[in-house]
This record gives structure tokens, C-alpha cells and sequence, in this order.
């Protein structure tokens, strides 16, 4: 294709705008703003899970040259400073509300996990507060801390509203239903599978400068959230009491959010409260440390699993029962993420008749836990496709085979599940065959068998999945216990001149929307993406929006912006038919060009651009100046991207090292805007499944200290830990939005862990182990060979 | 980092001098370990004397054994041409010291120093019996380990150099921890003038030590086969959420056979 606009519209794989700023360093992070007069916040972390705090002396810290304050808990109490809030409630099992005990921004009279805030110091630099807060004596009387999730229940009680540790007793789907076919069933699957603990490290670690300013009594907060009206909204309605119009949010270029950016912290808040306290701009930025102990944390389930197979190896029934880590206090979408993004999961991409699930979520002397890039999809998929392979593996089945049969048949569509959603269209075979090809599954036996030669144990897992994503739609949200609305918001602003700004709700932290919405912008209109700025992160300059997550940003936020731009097209018809004397019925928009149908009477863009802002001889009756629209949109239902992803391994008995030696991935996203950029969010889709199945856990010791709170000893998937992957898709367009669009922030990261573990069960089949938990490192599969084969030698 | 006072040490003498001088002293080399635990506050100094000017780098063939100057950087040992042609197993295994901009800043002298029981030189150091030459005298490989970072250097004692003397032939293996890429066990064997030497890293509780059994082994049969029938004793090995004392005691026998099959 030449080079010209027409190669920058959507399914074009452009170069990423944003990148030359971001490869350059020269993003401009939280961290890089300062204002001036600015004083530097650090806060005092409990370094003990659980105790009641009996006393604070801040005397000697307060005292320090430079230090201009030492709040504690009291000081928040006495102003009224409100709680963190939950997002999102949902009903006990008997009908009864949850339990949301308080989430206080500095603690009040207990600490409940360690990194928990117990005061804030406020100084001229860094190093002063920092040397502050270590001569702030804070007398503890400890208490038992609850860190193993199986016994929470039991443990020490940690809010006074609260006993068993229980937040709430959770229920989705037909239970007797589910019974009775486990009881007709020919075959029962069980297992008990394990979600592991994981810590978000976005590489830029959360941050915060906080200004006031007394003269209107107005804020500006900058921040690193991926959702500046939500954090606006709670900061301002529900914490300190602020009207909304007298707060700016700005979150610049942020470094990477997967979900812990969503919610709004301890610390922003306490920053925003301080700068009007001291009429000085208040700066925070975590290190790596804090980074660790106070981001909230994701995954961490247990999952007991029954799956009831007929003769023929149908699916007739799924129970699982799940107890969900949620930490010390519950953070804003910490309730959302195990039950209403977990439990509807459930029937994957299966027919499956009778569905039930029950989830408690328990409170531990842990960090708060709450959504990570697929909330409770990656969890739901995990415990599918893990049970999927170990009942193929118990009736004797291919595992592809054993998936095709119990596929949702492409007829079947839309299709109503057992456990809540309406999937609107898919088709899964092709998915699965086209995988199955890529990686060469018929040619499985030979390459396993030439690395027995080799002395290594080859192993393949498949993993088919579905998530519901494009977060949305409000009145489904709404009727499910959320506290929000999802659509989003998006204005197409055409300037004299013709280049077009598009102010979007949503928010870039990496996802490449400068380039991904200039393409849908330069489709519609036949204007260069050069011409096109996208405008995020900064209330004051737009509508009202709901952020980004939950891979929500095309099919919600794109289609905004297509709906605004439809507006302005046929503003511009409007103006056009008016400029060229025609009627408006008359009027096409084709190539960048406004034609009158059957003439050669044609204006370009640019023209009716100027002429909506030098409307010399407008109707004002029925033509307004101006080329700008806003659009609101809330979708009809979730995106429901889905596909098969294939993993191969090769394990060294000899160490137990597990290498990753070919993937194949095949997804259905809907239309594609940019196939580059979606290969890259498949890609570390996949990098973060493949930690979790091989290297990534977040280990707390008996007494509650994060063990794993450095690089040190927590481990990130590396390079290496990855093959070259192979992608390919396939396209069943999303019908309810007018992109076609599915999303694929996340799919990767939902797909790939059973996809590992699979593998590794399978290679470790031939040495007769049948389990394997996340993650599979090198000592825990040495050690399963080492017992499976004591035990085969017994 | 708190409050230190930065100084520049003419050379080992000068810099002896200032350590002895001050209060709490830190040497200061490529500062790949000292510097992040200043800056987290896990290490505080009065005074950092900087060893960058003090005319301690430099690698040297000394005939029967490779003179390697204790500002050298990884980089260096890892690229010398002579290091690569009489010791390639120490080139290699500074090749594999944390990543590329650690290499370029690390120094053998300071990692030596600071005997992190996972670092990959003491072992090398070790098992080739070298000596290591200070600002005050020269102590033998044998006597200069004394514990998980603990070395037989007074205060006010200053690396100048290492001497490696030339093995008929040595190797290395190490198995990284996943996450550190630290040594999780490091084994260094070589054939010397004083026999089979087999030197184990990131393993032991007291920090690198030699392995009697498995050197008894390999002088009968030197040959990865003759490790299989070396029972490790795992009582005095470290354990950790990445390895416990069993595991590790097997990565021993392992990588003793990779090391073999290096040299």
C-alpha cells in the first residue's frame, strides 16, 4: 500500500505514536512534576500484621529541623477524614448484606497487615521525613496474624464487625440443579487448584503531589490512576469532602497500572488532606519497598472444584467452592473481582447445563487484594481449563477432543450460560484448530519422543477461553451490586484548521491509545493520525469518564469516540449541503470528502472545518457555528473475546527446569484496529501467565511479613522465560458495538497460565505425576519427580 | 541514604589511611551492592572512600598465574583476552554475573570484599587456590573466606589484587536464583598443581566452602559420571522459598558434573 492516510485507518499496524516520548525518556511521569514550595510526604508502615496500636509519639520525629508535620490516626479522626470506599457489594448466601468494615487512610487504633499506614511525616526533602518517621515510636500490643487463607476462618478476629473473617458468603447458579447432576453423573472430576498470590510492579510505582490552593480553596491532585473521574468522585464525595468542581485529578503518563492504579489509596488521599492542612504542595512516591507491602495485590484463591461428566464425556454439571484472599481491608473492586468477574466466568467456552459456585471472601493480616489484569477471569480460567485436562485425562480423551465436544456449538448464539451472561457470538472450533495447526499437535508424539532421546520430558497443554470484558453495561453493573455506571464518554473537537483533539475518558498506561483512537479517528474522517491528538488524564480538560480497565478501552471507550465522530460527520453534511446549496439528504461523506450524491459538487474536510468557525452566512435558525460533538455510550452487554492458546515445555529432570519451547495463540478480539499493538497486550498477556505458572508468588511468612518484597527474591517472568509466540486469530465480529470491537488487554494474561501448567502436568505425565500448583518451579518439579518416581519404584 | 561524606583514595594506602580515619568507613568500588543498600537505608556511612582513582585496576600475566587488579570490572575479566585464554572458566563466569550494566560497574575486588555467600567469584577464588594480595600483606584463598559475609580483612584493610594461578583445567556451573540471578549453587572445579578443586557458592550456610567428597571423587575419575555416587550431606546448606538444603544439595551434584563437562 502506498504511503498516504488511507494506511493509518483501522487494521493498519502504524507505529505507535506515544512510543518516541516513552523510548526517548522523556515521558512525563507523577514523579517528574513538582510545584513550587513543595514538601515531601513518607509514611510510617506497621511493620507487624496484626496489633492494636496502644500509643504513637510523634515528639521527637515532630521535632526534627525541616519537618513540618507528623499526623497520625487521630489527626484524621478529628478532621472527619472518611474511609476508602468499596466499589462494589453483593449479598450474602442467606440474603443478608456483606460486612465492609472501615478502611481507614491512617489506622485507627489496629494495624492490619504489614505496610498498613500508621502515620504520615511531612518534611522540606525526602531524607528528612524519611530520617522522621524512623524516631515516630509506635507502641504495638500484638496480636495472632491470619495468614494461611485455609484457616482464616478460624483465626484471630481482625475487624470487630467481623467474625469467621468472613466479608461475605457469596452464591451464583442453580445449587440443587448442580447436585443433582453431579449425582446422575457418570464420571466426577475433582480437584483442589490453587490461584497464586501475585504483586502488581507496574514499573513505575504509584505516586502523588498534592496542591491546594487557598485563595478559590482548590486542588490539583497529580496522580498515576487509570481513572481520574473515579478517583475524583471518591476523593472528593467520600473521603475528604471536597466539591467535585473545586478538584483537578491530572494523571499524566503512567507507567503501567494492571489494575492496581485503579483504586484510590491511603496515600493520595493523606497528600491532598496535607496540602490544605499546610497550604504547601505535598509530594509521595513509593519506592520499589512500598511498592510491595501497600499496592493491592491480585489473585490468590483456593478453588475446590466437582465436574460431572455423562457417558459420552458431555459436561453435565460444575461445582466450585472458593475462598478468596482479600487482605486486611477491602479495597475498591476487591469484592467485584471474585464473584461477579469470577463466578460468571464459569461455563468458559462449555455447554454446560448446571453451574454453581460459591465464594467466601476472607479477610487475612495480608495486603489488600483486588483486581489485576483480568480480576477473576484468569482465576475462573485457571480452575476450567485445569479441570478440563484433568478429566480428559481421567475418561482417556484427547484434551483438544474432549474441548471440541463439550464446545458451545457456533448454532447456539446467543447463548444464555448457567451463571448469568449472554454470550452474543463466537465460534471456538476454529480457534482450536487453527492452534492445533500452528504448533504442529499431530507431529506432538515424534518431538516428544526425540526429546526423551535428549533426556528431557516434553509436554503440551491447551487452554480454550472466554472472558467478558469492555466493563459495561451500567444497567447489568448496577443490578449486580456495583456502585458505578461503565459506559464512557468521548468529544471529537474539530478545529478551524482541521486537526481534530478527541478527549476520551479513558486512560493510557501503555495500552497505545494516542495511535489505537488517531486510527478509528482517521478512518472515519480521511484525516492523517499527525492530525489527531488524543486527550486523556486531566478532569479539567475532560467529560466525565470512567477510566481504563477490564480491557474496556476500544469497545467502550473507542466506540464513544466512533459515535462522536458519526456526530460530526453528520454536522458536517449539514454545513456542506448548506456551503453547496444542496439538501442535507443529499449530502455523502466519503474519502475525507463531503459530496452531493451525483453531482461533482464535493467539499473536502478542511473546508467545512473552517467554514463551521467563519460562519459568515449561517442559518442560525437551523445551523450552529462549531465542528464539536460529545457522546456518551453504554453498551447492551460485555465483549466476550475468546480463543485457544497452546503451550509446549521441555523439563530437565535433572534440575527440574522447565523451558517453554513453543506457543501458539489464536484469538477472536472482533475487529482489529491496529494488529501490532494487539500482539504486543497478547504478548505480556502471556509474559504475565507465564510468571504465574512458573515463577511468580507472593509469599507472606507464618507471622505475616511479605517475604517476597524485593526483586531479590520475588521473581518477574524474564525474556527468557518465553519462546518466540505465535499468533493468529480469528474474527467474529462484536455485534452490539459499531466498531465490531472485543478487547485484548487481558486475554493473554487469562489464557496462559492452564496453558503452562497443562503442559508440564502432561510432560510430567510420563513419570506418572498427576498435579502440579502455580508456579511450577524448578525445585517443586524436581521434587514431583522425585516422588513419583520413589513411588513407581515402590 | 543518610548524611556520608564522599572521598577519593589516591591509592590503597591513601585509602586505608581514610577508612582508618573515619568513624564508619565504607570502602566504595563499583558500588553494585553498597550503594542501593545506602540508598535503602539498610547501611549507613560517615565517610565513602572511593577506590575508583586508587590505580587498582588492571589484569596481568604473572606466568604461572593471571594478576587481576581489584577495581577490575566484570566486564573486563569477562572480555581480557588473557583471562580468556589461560582461565576461560573465570571469563565465563564473570560473563554471567548480573546483567550487563552490573558487569560494567562491578568490581572482582569489591564482590571478593563483600563475600555475598551467593556471589560467583568467591568460588572461583576457592577453588583456584588464589592468593589475594592487600594493602598489608597476602592471605591464601584457604584463609580468606571466614563466614557468610565475613573475611579474614582487618578494618582497615584494602584489596589491591587477586592472583589466580593457571589450572591444567577448571569450569564452572551455576544455577541461578530465578529471581536474584545470584548463584542459588555455584560450583567452580579445577585441576591444580594441588590437585582436584571443587568450590560451591550460594549453597552453604557459612558461605562458599570446597567439597571434599565430591574432589575425593573427581581425582579418581574425573569425568561427570563419577559425581553419581557422591552422597551431599545437606545439613549445612541454605534454605529459602526458592531451594531448600535437599534441593540444593542436588543442584550440587548437578552443576559439580556441568562443571566437569565445561572444563
Amino acid at each position: 500500500m502506498p504511503e498516504g492516510i488511507t494506511n493509518q485507518g483501522i487494521g493498519a499496524s502504524v507505529r505507535r505514536k506515544e512510543d518516541k516520548r516513552f523510548l526517548t525518556g522523556r515521558g512525563r511521569y507523577t514523579d517528574d512534576i513538582s510545584r513550587a514550595g513543595q514538601l515531601y510526604a513518607h509514611f510510617v508502615r506497621s511493620d507487624v500484621a496484626h496489633a492494636k496500636i496502644k500509643s504513637v509519639d510523634t515528639a521527637n520525629a515532630t521535632a526534627m529541623e525541616g519537618v513540618h508535620a507528623v499526623y497520625t490516626g487521630d489527626d484524621i479522626a478529628a478532621d472527619n477524614v472518611g474511609s476508602l470506599i468499596n466499589g462494589w457489594s453483593v449479598n450474602n448466601r442467606d440474603g443478608s448484606a456483606m460486612t465492609e468494615p472501615p478502611h481507614p487512610v491512617l489506622a485507627q487504633g489496629k494495624v492490619r497487615y504489614v505496610g498498613d499506614h500508621v502515620a504520615m511525616v511531612v518534611a522540606e526533602t525526602l531524607d528528612i521525613a524519611k530520617s522522621a518517621a524512623e524516631l515516630v515510636q509506635v507502641d504495638y500490643e500484638e496480636l495472632a496474624a491470619v495468614v494461611d487463607l485455609d484457616q482464616a476462618a478460624g483465626g484471630a478476629q481482625i475487624h470487630d464487625d467481623l467474625p469467621g473473617n468472613t466479608y461475605f458468603d457469596w452464591e451464583l447458579g442453580d445449587e440443587a440443579a448442580t447436585s443433582t447432576a453431579l449425582e446422575n453423573a457418570h464420571t466426577i472430576v475433582s480437584a483442589t487448584l490453587r490461584n497464586n498470590r501475585l504483586v502488581p510492579n507496574a514499573m513505575e510505582p504509584r505516586a502523588a503531589v498534592a496542591e491546594y490552593d487557598h485563595i478559590d480553596d482548590s486542588f490539583v491532585l497529580y496522580s498515576t490512576t487509570q481513572n481520574p473521574h473515579l478517583l475524583r468522585l471518591v476523593i472528593c464525595a467520600f473521603v475528604l469532602g471536597i466539591p467535585e468542581s473545586k478538584m483537578q485529578i491530572v494523571a499524566p503518563d503512567v507507567g503501567g497500572g494492571f489494575g492496581s492504579k485503579i483504586y484510590l489509596y491511603a496515600e493520595e488521599a493523606c497528600c491532598t488532606w496535607a496540602a490544605r492542612k499546610l497550604r504547601r504542595p505535598v509530594k509521595w512516591t513509593a519506592d520499589r519497598t512500598q511498592a510491595f507491602l501497600s499496592d493491592a495485590h491480585g489473585r490468590d484463591h483456593i478453588n475446590r472444584v466437582q465436574m460431572g461428566l455423562d457417558k459420552s464425556g458431555k459436561i453435565i454439571g460444575l461445582r466450585v467452592d472458593t475462598l478468596a484472599n482479600l487482605g486486611g481491608y477491602l479495597s475498591a473492586f476487591s469484592v467485584a473481582t471474585p464473584t461477579y468477574l469470577h463466578g460468571t466466568l464459569l461455563s468458559g467456552c462449555y455447554d454446560i447445563p448446571a453451574i454453581y459456585t460459591n465464594v467466601k471472601g476472607m479477610a487475612t493480616t495480608t495486603a489488600p487484594v483486588d483486581a489485576y489484569r483480568g480480576a477473576g477471569r484468569p482465576e475462573a480460567t485457571y480452575i476450567l481449563e485445569r479441570t478440563m485436562d484433568i478429566a480428559a485425562r481421567q475418561i482417556g480423551m484427547d484434551p483438544a477432543e474432549f474441548r471440541r465436544l463439550n464446545f458451545i456449538p457456533k448454532t447456539a448464539f446467543p447463548y444464555q450460560t448457567a451463571v448469568a451472561l449472554q454470550y452474543d457470538t463466537g465460534d471456538y472450533e476454529p480457534s482450536l484448530d487453527k492452534a492445533l495447526a500452528m504448533i504442529d499437535y499431530k507431529g506432538f508424539a515424534n518431538r516428544r519422543a526425540e526429546a526423551a532421546k535428549r533426556g528431557k520430558y516434553r509436554g503440551i497443554g491447551i487452554s480454550s477461553y472466554i472472558e467478558a470484558c469492555g466493563i459495561a453495561p451500567s444497567a447489568v453493573v448496577g443490578a449486580l451490586g456495583g456502585r458505578v455506571g461503565l459506559y464512557e464518554s468521548a468529544v471529537v473537537r474539530v478545529d478551524p484548521t482541521g486537526t481534530v483533539s478527541v478527549f476520551t475518558g479513558t486512560h493510557s498506561h501503555g495500552q497505545g491509545h494516542d495511535t489505537t483512537f488517531a486510527q478509528i479517528v482517521a478512518e472515519k474522517l480521511g484525516v492523517s493520525i499527525d492530525a489527531v491528538e488524543i486527550v486523556h488524564g486531566d478532569t479539567n480538560r475532560i467529560q466525565f469518564g470512567m477510566g481504563t480497565y477490564g480491557s474496556r478501552s476500544l469497545a467502550v471507550g473507542g466506540t464513544a469516540i466512533s459515535k462522536a465522530l458519526d456526530k460530526v460527520i453528520e454536522k458536517g453534511k449539514i454545513i456542506a449541503a448548506h456551503m453547496m446549496e444542496a439538501s442535507d439528504a443529499d449530502l455523502e461523506f466519503k474519502d475525507g470528502k463531503f459530496i452531493v450524491a451525483g453531482t461533482d459538487r464535493e467539499k473536502s474536510f478542511g473546508e467545512i472545518a473552517l467554514s463551521a468557525y467563519v460562519p459568515h452566512n449561517f442559518p442560525h435558525d437551523r445551523l450552529e457555528p462549531g465542528l464539536e460533538e460529545t457522546a456518551f455510550y453504554d453498551p447492551l452487554n460485555f465483549t466476550y473475546p475468546a480463543g485457544t492458546h497452546i503451550c509446549e515445555v521441555e523439563i530437565d529432570p535433572a534440575t527440574g527446569v522447565t523451558q517453554i519451547v513453543d506457543w501458539a495463540a489464536c484469538d477472536d478480539f472482533g475487529n482489529l484496529i491496529n494488529p501490532m499493538i494487539v500482539e504486543g497486550q497478547v504478548h505480556g498477556g502471556i509474559a504475565l501467565g507465564v510468571g504465574l505458572g512458573l515463577v511468580v508468588v507472593a509469599v507472606f511468612v507464618v507471622f505475616g511479613l511479605l517475604l517476597s518484597a524485593s526483586f531479590l527474591v520475588y521473581c518477574m517472568p524474564r525474556a527468557d522465560n518465553l519462546p518466540s509466540i505465535k499468533l493468529d486469530y480469528t474474527v467474529t465480529a462484536c455485534t452490539h458495538n459499531d466498531l465490531g470491537v472485543k478487547g485484548c488487554g487481558e486475554a493473554g494474561a487469562i489464557a496462559s497460565p492452564p496453558a503452562v501448567i497443562n503442559a508440564i502436568v502432561d510432560a510430567l505425565s510420563v513419570v506418572g505425576v498427576t498435579d502440579m500448583s502455580m508456579p511450577a518451579t524448578p525445585q517443586k518439579v524436581w521434587r514431583a519427580i522425585q516422588a513419583a518416581t520413589k513411588t513407581a519404584a515402590e | 541514604m543518610y548524611v556520608t561524606k564522599y572521598v577519593k583514595a589516591k591509592d590503597a594506602k591513601d585509602a586505608a589511611a581514610q577508612l582508618k580515619a573515619a568513624g564508619e568507613g565504607k570502602l566504595l568500588a563499583g558500588g553494585m551492592t553498597l550503594i542501593p543498600t545506602l540508598k535503602q537505608r539498610l547501611a549507613a556511612a560517615d565517610h565513602l572512600v572511593d577506590l575508583a582513582g586508587a590505580g587498582l585496576s588492571g589484569i596481568s600475566d604473572e606466568g604461572s598465574s593471571i594478576r587481576i587488579g581489584a577495581m577490575t570490572r566484570h566486564v573486563e575479566v569477562e572480555t581480557s583476552d588473557l583471562v580468556k585464554k589461560a582461565l576461560p572458566a573465570l571469563a565465563a563466569l564473570a560473563g554471567g554475573i548480573g546483567d550487563r550494566q552490573v558487569r560494567n560497574c562491578g568490581t572482582i575486588g569489591g564482590s571478593v570484599a563483600n563475600n555475598d555467600p551467593a556471589a560467583c567469584y568467591p568460588s572461583a577464588v576457592l577453588g583456584l587456590g588464589a592468593t589475594i594480595h592487600t594493602s598489608k600483606r597476602d592471605i591464601a584463598a584457604g584463609d580468606y573466606f571466614t563466614g557468610m559475609f565475613e573475611t579474614a580483612l582487618d578494618e582497615d584493610e584494602v584489596i589491591t589484587a587477586i592472583s589466580f594461578p593457571k589450572p591444567r583445567k577448571a569450569g564452572y556451573a551455576k544455577f541461578p536464583n530465578p529471581a536474584s540471578r545470584y548463584a542459588m549453587v555455584g560450583v567452580f572445579v579445577a585441576e591444580t598443581d594441588d590437585g582436584i578443586h571443587v568450590a560451591v557458592t550460594g549453597a552453604g550456610q557459612n558461605g562458599v566452602f570446597r567439597h571434599s567428597a565430591l574432589e575425593a571423587a573427581l581425582d579418581r575419575d574425573f569425568s561427570a559420571r563419577a559425581v553419581d555416587g557422591v552422597a551431599i550431606d545437606d545439613s549445612d546448606l541454605m534454605s529459602d522459598i526458592h531451594a531448600g538444603a535437599d534441593y540444593r544439595a542436588h543442584l550440587i551434584a548437578e552443576m559439580t558434573r556441568r562443571a566437569v563437562s565445561a572444563c
